[in-house]
């Protein structure tokens, strides 16, 4: 049975009329377009689909659209602030922290919402908040660099 | 035909993985200017009319037949080139605009490029066997250079002087003694380009030489690098066409197994499915891949197959030696016999590679599109003009009607040399009258896609009194030839491949054979050296004549502080090292292992890697593939093994089959030898194949036990269950 369901996507009012049980990767994906938001496993285990709902980090393919009515959801196309990239996606750029770059999405995401709770993390808070986050690249060593980039492009920005 | 899987067949690999690419289509662009500049889009306005069919290929083998072929220069000095390389993330795509931008003598950004559209580009073999350094990067240098020569006449023309005392720099000529200078966009503007552009391209053109190089050498961004960050980058699961729907394909419960019947009545009836069967394939296509999930799930109740046998992951091994095609081995043996019986010692042990699963971010996509009875795909594969031809022969159309477009797409690691995808979102389009885009779920990539081939490896070797390798005997059954002759110095060395019959579809996978030979050979070495009571570093110099190899044992040894570890291995913590050469490029790495005997666990702590291939063409990128091959590397050795029974797989789930993540990356320090002597080799592959046997020397080192079988993981625990009995 569709259902109307109200919710925000990158500061931008959407209403949707679909099946609530779909997932919120899928709708972003299939219906709004926003590609960047990637699948990888559709199980929970890989974090190619991350985007934040109210500021904390999801895994899209595991939530329904019909959970996040009236939510705040970031995906990787709402972090740029025009022009200006986000400072994590920055940092990813500068460190090429990417090969393919199919999980960079959902590592910028994760990363953002790291750096919001650990402004200062250490080598243990990066890799224990990271680890669901698979890199089949394998470009971990660079994705962590980026990461501690970030921290410091954060405090200049301020 | 859901049923059957295009398997790779393994002499197709070999062939790949030796030399030059096996397949050979015979293909013509058939395209005209107008349609070019439309597909380029809006901002660049494409000069040159040359007649793009002249652009056909010799056989996959990279060389363009003329410049306009290959590249293309606008009125505002935008030059464009095209090739048939697809980027999965290993750095084509700027790895050739590179190669341009260096003989142009222009900056990386002025130069763009198109990939991997059939109905654009050369046909550049297929991406794979790491390749494109040596086989593509040669001809794209080449081009370049014959249309900076063409350039530089029209200037020495238009100025009535000698080209010679022209200078090309940053796309400018400049007539040295005037200081007169035209840019390449006045020079289009002064010569139509479109006959000077039918030039064949030179192979005798002079090169940039390394020494000179400003482009290549170094570490040039990826141009697509704020794509990817702003999420705006389109992978080939990203396409979206008008009209277009989501499919879904009934995959059989088991390996073999035949649709015996199915009822497709009440989703016909559902609203918004389109239904399809065509013999065994049965698929569905919706507005929404949940409509369309929901849709094949209701028919998955209602299909009865035909299934058959099909041998265990648990018997694999002997399985494939009971099958094993017997080869030579009779006429082999007794050349070494003579050797064998004059030894002073023998040693003689089977390894063991599992199958493994490529499992790359993206699993396998594809949209198709038809327009009056012609066929757009758009795919993530490895080789696009192939898959034109196997499009093209399933759907009975010419070549001419299908094309065939690979956006950058999210990984392969050698597993997407197949095009099924391609193949059924065309087939649910057809009937659909509309484009549609199917996505392999991971369960689907892990069990329809095929995978590295499993291996038994035999090896036999004898010393004789100095301690020194006599005799040498090498078989592999199953998993290919590739680096399969041993890099030491041995008298009569035997060494053979032998086929076997892979319950399994297998293919490439990056450095698929060559893993397991020099996992079993580096293995092997480090056995006799202990057997001769030598340290494993100087038998293997002893034994070695090849200055690259011993050059990067060398650095990898002295960076590591290998004569101070060797001596300080202990029951938990051992140090262990392997080397190896492969497609081109040679490979060193020591290892520093934590092992607990009892519980069956090693954590690999540091992994020092010292790896040659010849000139470094962009540093940023080498450094990120051999750090993505050491990582990629431990999940092979340590844990990743595909197991199945029944004809099903076990573990088709990220929770059950185990890739590196982030705890798992050890301290890793690699050194990359710039060797400028000789050309460049490929680099996304080789640094793999050391990996796994230094950690397994490491083992040894530390607990006194050979671990003989990658993954290691579950051999260790065997190992701790029979102690746990004994003690
Ligand atoms: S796609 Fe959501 S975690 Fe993998
Ligand atoms: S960059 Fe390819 S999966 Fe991470």
């Amino acid at each position: 049975m569709n259902k109307e369901i109200l919710l925000f996507v990158n500061d931008r009012e959407q209403k949707i009329v679909t099946d609530p049980q779909r997932t919120l990767l899928e709708v972003l994906r299939e219906d709004l377009k926003l590609t960047g938001t990637n699948f990888g496993c559709n199980e929970g285990l890989c974090g190619a689909c991350t985007v934040l709902i109210d500021g904390e980090p999801n895994h899209s393919c595991m939530v329904r659209i019909g959970e996040v009515e009236y939510k705040w959801i970031t995906t990787i196309e709402g972090l740029a602030k025009g022009e200006k990239l986000h400072p994590v996606q920055q940092a990813f750029l500068d460190e090429e922290a990417f090969q393919c770059g199919y999980c960079t999405p959902g590592m910028i995401l994760n990363a953002v919402a790291l750096l919001q709770k650990y402004p200062n993390p250490t080598d243990e808070q990066i890799i224990e908040w990271m680890n669901g986050n698979i890199c089949r690249c394998n470009g971990y060593p660079k994705i962590i660099s980026a990461i501690r980039r970030a921290v410091k492009l954060i405090k200049e920005d301020k | 035909m859901s049923a059957k899987i295009k398997s790779i067949n393994i002499n197709e690999i070999i062939e790949l993985e030796n030399e030059e690419s096996v397949f050979k289509p015979d293909w013509e662009v058939q395209i005209d200017r107008r349609t070019f500049v439309q597909l380029l889009g809006a901002g660049i306005l494409v000069v040159v009319t040359g007649d793009f069919a002249e652009g056909q290929m010799r056989r996959g083998g990279g060389q363009a037949a003329t410049v306009a072929a290959r590249l293309q220069i606008s009125q505002d000095g935008v030059i464009t080139v095209m090739t048939g390389k697809v980027d999965e993330g290993q750095g084509c795509r700027t790895q050739l605009l590179q190669a341009a931008a260096e003989e142009l003598r222009v900056s990386p950004n002025q130069v763009r490029m198109i990939l991997a559209d059939t109905s654009l580009v050369p046909d550049d073999g297929m991406t794979a066997g790491s390749r494109t350094t040596p086989n593509n990067v040669p001809p794209v240098r080449q081009a370049a250079a014959t249309a900076r020569d063409i350039l530089t006449q029209i200037a020495a023309e238009q100025w009535k002087v000698d080209a010679k005392n022209l200078q090309v720099q940053n796309g400018i000529v400049t007539n040295t003694a005037t200081k007169e200078s035209l840019t390449y966009g006045e020079l289009t503007k002064i010569k139509n380009l479109s006959e000077s552009f039918k030039q064949t391209v030179s192979s005798n053109v002079t090169l940039t030489a390394v020494s000179n190089w400003k482009v290549l050498g170094s570490s040039v961004p990826k141009p697509t690098g704020r794509d990817i960050v702003t999420g705006s980058h389109i992978y080939p699961s990203d396409i979206m066409r008008p009209n277009m729907l989501y499919g879904k394909v009934l995959r059989p419960p088991s390996y073999g197994a035949t649709l015996k019947s199915v009822d497709l009545s009440k989703v016909k009836e559902m609203k918004d499915v389109i239904v399809v069967q065509e013999g065994q394939f049965v698929g569905v296509a919706a507005p929404t891949t949940f409509l369309a999930s929901q849709a094949i799930d209701a028919i998955a109740k209602t299909a009865s197959w035909n299934t058959v046998s099909h041998p265990s992951s648990k018997e694999i091994y002997q399985y494939l030696r009971d099958n094993a095609r017997s080869g030579q081995r009779g006429n082999a043996r007794s050349r070494t016999s003579n050797a064998f019986s004059q030894a002073n010692k023998v040693l003689s042990e089977t390894y063991y590679t599992a199958y493994i699963q490529h499992t790359p971010m993206e699993p396998r996509a594809a949209v198709a599109e038809w327009n009056n009875g012609s066929l757009t795909a758009w795919a993530g594969i490895d080789y696009p003009q192939r898959i034109q031809g196997d499009l093209a022969r399933a759907f009975n159309i010419s070549n001419e009607r299908v094309r065939v477009i690979v956006p950058d797409m999210g990984g392969g690691f050698g597993g997407k040399h197949t095009g099924q995808a391609a193949e059924e979102a065309a087939r649910l389009a057809k009937a659909a009258g509309r484009p549609v885009s199917i996505r392999w779920t991971r369960a689907d990539e892990f069990t329809w896609a095929y995978f590295r081939p499993a291996a038994v490896i035999d090896c036999r070797a004898g010393l004789d009194e100095n301690g020194s390798i006599m005799a040498w005997e090498f078989t592999n059954i199953n998993s290919g030839n590739a680096a399969l002759n041993t890099p030491y110095r041995i008298p009569n060395p035997v060494e053979q491949y032998v086929s076997s019959d892979s319950p399994l579809s297998q293919g490439p996978y990056r450095c698929l054979a060559a893993t397991a030979n020099n996992f079993a050979r580096e293995c092997f070495i480090d056995e006799l050296a202990a057997a001769a009571g030598a340290d494993p570093l100087e038998f293997r110099l002893k034994h070695l004549d090849n200055q690259r190899i011993k050059t990067v044992l060398d650095t990898a040894a002295k960076h590591f502080d290998w004569e101070t570890k060797r001596k300080k291995n202990t029951r938990e913590t051992g140090f262990g090292l392997a080397c190896g050469t492969e497609k081109g490029s040679v490979v060193a790495v020591c290892v520093e292992v934590g092992v607990n005997v009892k519980n069956g666990t090693i954590e690999v702590k540091r992994v020092c890697e010292a790896f040659e291939c010849g000139p470094i063409q962009n540093p940023g990128n080498l450094l990120a593939q051999v750090q993505g091959c050491i990582i990629m590397g431990l999940g092979g050795a340590l844990r990743e093994e595909i197991k199945f029974e029944n004809g099903k797989i076990l573990n088709a789930s990220f929770s059950n089959y185990y890739v590196p993540k982030f705890k798992d990356v050890p301290e890793i320090d690699v050194h990359l030898v710039n060797n400028t002597e000789i050309a460049s080799a490929g680099a996304g592959e080789t640094p793999i194949i050391a990996v796994a046997p230094a950690i397994s020397n490491a083992i040894f080192a530390a607990a006194g036990f050979r671990v003989r079988s990658m993954p290691m993981i579950p051999a260790m625990i065997e190992h701790a269950k029979k102690i746990s009995v004994i003690t």
